[in-house]
């Protein structure tokens, strides 16, 4: 059996990617028709790559079917509980750099803080009749981060894209998403709460704690992570 | 480990006891309400019960617990007074720890009684002590009804003992709130600034979502107005935090609250009731001179409870959850009552936990 790679499947993360191992002297390449999901690993033997979405990678790494991964710290924490158990984190990529924030509109100048935001839930709560809605995809990240600060009153709401636009759309009254330059939030006339930075995420290249490896697996593995350590 | 129908066995035995000791029995639905609880719980819940849909009912979530059905049930038909007993699994969703069980059984007691609430909560009291007899407990009681008087009695704005009270199950919160009421903690350089102003300051920045500006600009004032309070006087604080820190047999503990009365004397009622529930439970038995009170007992639990609250412990298994826990949730009731309220206390009983330590001691 051979050593499996998973690797994000498309866009600037897979050529980014792509270029980090290149410097290293594995060359990845996607193979077949530029719709078809196969890729080849030259550079190192016994190595297969799996092209997958970003946001699968930490399952497929908890459930031990693919050894390495590349995906964003953030996906990882918010996808498996007790993470550090699961997987081992190998290399920081130094790309990908986003920051998991909470954010609230511009016209809110009375928030700055977590304190704030708080007590500004509570208010709204007993003006409108339900509680703040917070849209997200972090569900789990940004529940324990809130329940940790000690806010209440606040709902959570799935967004799953263009989180940026649930303000104006008024189907949540503020967001917790990724960002990288804030460009989009002040497009949208959003700020960040100065409290409000709820993790750090860059690409990282993740080991699997849940394979079994044969020898000749493990063997594989060495190799490929000397030529990445250098 | 016990088996399945041990546990169920061993809780048919506890809640036949409940039965005779005047319980009914009442046996509501798995399934309830998500949007009671997360009207109740908020987000928090979420983490703690599972969640599940239809396009009809919407969201409905697996019981976490047995009281919050009680009270619906009791609320909406029940003659009072009124004493129920109930045996079933709950759940809870875990996303942390893999050795907590995420269903299991428990067994309750609960009692609806307006005439006498010291001996309602004695009643409970003794009735899970009974239960659990031959078991080596540690027994934690509190009274989280003593803290809101203390909270209310408070030389502070209304905004701020409301702020406080909504955090008395939040103790870090809680904490800050208290030291930045007290001046403690400096005002930060953007709120200087915005406290600084005057007149209404929206309009610069296009206003966006459901919060209106009016909102905006009344809490601006609220910030001005709150700004200008004078900080929470020191020998307040000084007793409330010695009120924290109490922890003794029910009565020196009561001594010292005594003392701490003297510079918080909005806690004196609820003394009171913990002294009648001190007669109240020793008239049914219990060495209330080897009982163990502590002040903050109860603060990072379900927030339902609002005076009495206890819990026995395994001390030589520091891993297993508390064998049993209850309180009084007066409160509750005002909530889901629709106008309607009672004092309300009850307690559970785990069957599965008492089989476990049993085993241990014939082992």
């Amino acid at each position: 059996m051979s050593v499996k790679l998973g690797v994000p499947s498309k866009g600037r993360l897979m050529e980014k990617t792509f270029d980090w191992f290149a410097k290293r002297g594995i060359t990845l390449s996607r193979t077949g028709s530029d719709r078809e999901y196969a890729g080849a690993v030259d550079g190192v033997e016994g190595v297969d790559l799996v092209l997958l979405s970003a946001g699968e990678i930490p399952r497929e790494l908890a459930a031990g079917r693919i050894h390495l991964g590349v995906t964003g710290t953030d996906l990882v924490h918010e996808k498996l509980p007790r993470w550090e158990q699961q997987v081992e984190e190998l290399e920081l990529m130094g790309f990908g750099e986003a920051d998991l924030i909470l954010a609230v509109p511009q016209c809110w100048i009375d928030v700055d803080t977590l304190e704030d935001l708080d007590s500004v839930s509570s208010a709204f709560r007993a003006a409108h009749g339900h509680r703040l809605r917070i849209a997200t995809k972090y569900h789990r990240l940004i529940r324990e981060f809130l329940t940790d600060a000690g806010v209440a009153d606040y709902q959570l709401v799935d967004s799953q894209g263009a989180t940026e636009g649930t303000v104006k759309n008024e189907t949540a009254e503020m967001i917790a998403d990724i960002t990288s330059t804030g460009e989009t939030l002040r497009a949208n006339h959003l700020k960040i709460l100065s409290d409000g930075l709820v993790l750090r995420s860059q690409a990282t290249l993740w080991r699997s704690r849940m394979t079994k490896c044969t020898a000749e697996e493990k063997a594989t593995l060495r190799r490929l992570l000397a030529m990445i350590e250098r | 480990m016990p088996n399945r129908s041990q546990i169920e066995a061993r809780a048919a035995l506890l809640r036949q006891r409940f039965e005779i000791a005047g319980g009914v029995v009442v046996d509501p639905p798995l399934l309830q309400s998500a949007e009671t609880l997360l009207d109740l719980y908020g987000e928090d819940i979420r983490a703690r019960a599972y969640v599940t849909s239809d396009a009809l009912r919407g969201e409905q979530m697996l019981r976490p617990d047995y009281t919050l059905p009680v009270v619906q049930m009791h609320m909406a038909a029940g003659a009072e007074p009124a004493r129920y007993t109930y045996a079933g699994p709950v759940f809870r969703r875990q996303e942390q720890d893999p050795d907590r069980a995420n269903e299991f059984v428990q067994v309750g007691y609960e009692v609806f009684d307006r005439t006498d609430p010291a001996a309602a909560d004695a009643e409970v009291f003794a009735l899970v002590s009974l239960q659990l007899r031959g078991l080596e407990l540690r027994v934690a009681t509190g009274d989280i009804g003593i803290l809101m008087a203390a909270v209310e009695g408070l030389s502070t704005t209304p905004a701020r003992k409301a702020a406080l009270r909504r955090h008395i199950w939040r103790p870090r919160r809680f904490r800050a709130l208290l030291d930045r009421f007290a001046g403690r903690t400096p005002m930060s350089e953007s709120r200087k600034k915005l406290v600084s102003t005057t007149g209404p300051l929206t309009g610069t920045a296009p206003e966006i979502g459901k919060r209106r500006a009016t909102e905006i600009d009344a809490r601006v004032d609220t910030l001005r107005a709150d700004a200008m309070a004078p900080p929470i006087a020191e020998h307040q604080m000084a007793a409330l935090e010695a009120l924290l820190a109490v922890r003794e047999t029910v009565p020196y503990a009561l001594e010292q609250m005594r003392d701490i009365a003297v510079d918080l004397p909005a806690i004196l009622p609820a003394l009171e009731r913990l002294d009648a529930r001190a007669a109240a439970m020793k008239a049914r038995g219990i060495d209330i001179d080897r009982l163990d009170f502590e002040a903050s007992y109860g603060r990072t639990s379900m927030e339902y409870y609002d005076g009495f609250v206890f819990g026995f412990y395994a001390e030589r298994r520091p891993d297993l959850p508390p064998i049993a826990t209850g309180g009084r949730y007066d409160a509750l009731t005002r909530l889901l009552g629709q106008g309607g309220e009672i004092p309300a206390v009850g307690g559970v009983i785990r069957p599965d936990l008492i089989l476990t330590l049993e085993g241990e001691t014939r082992s």
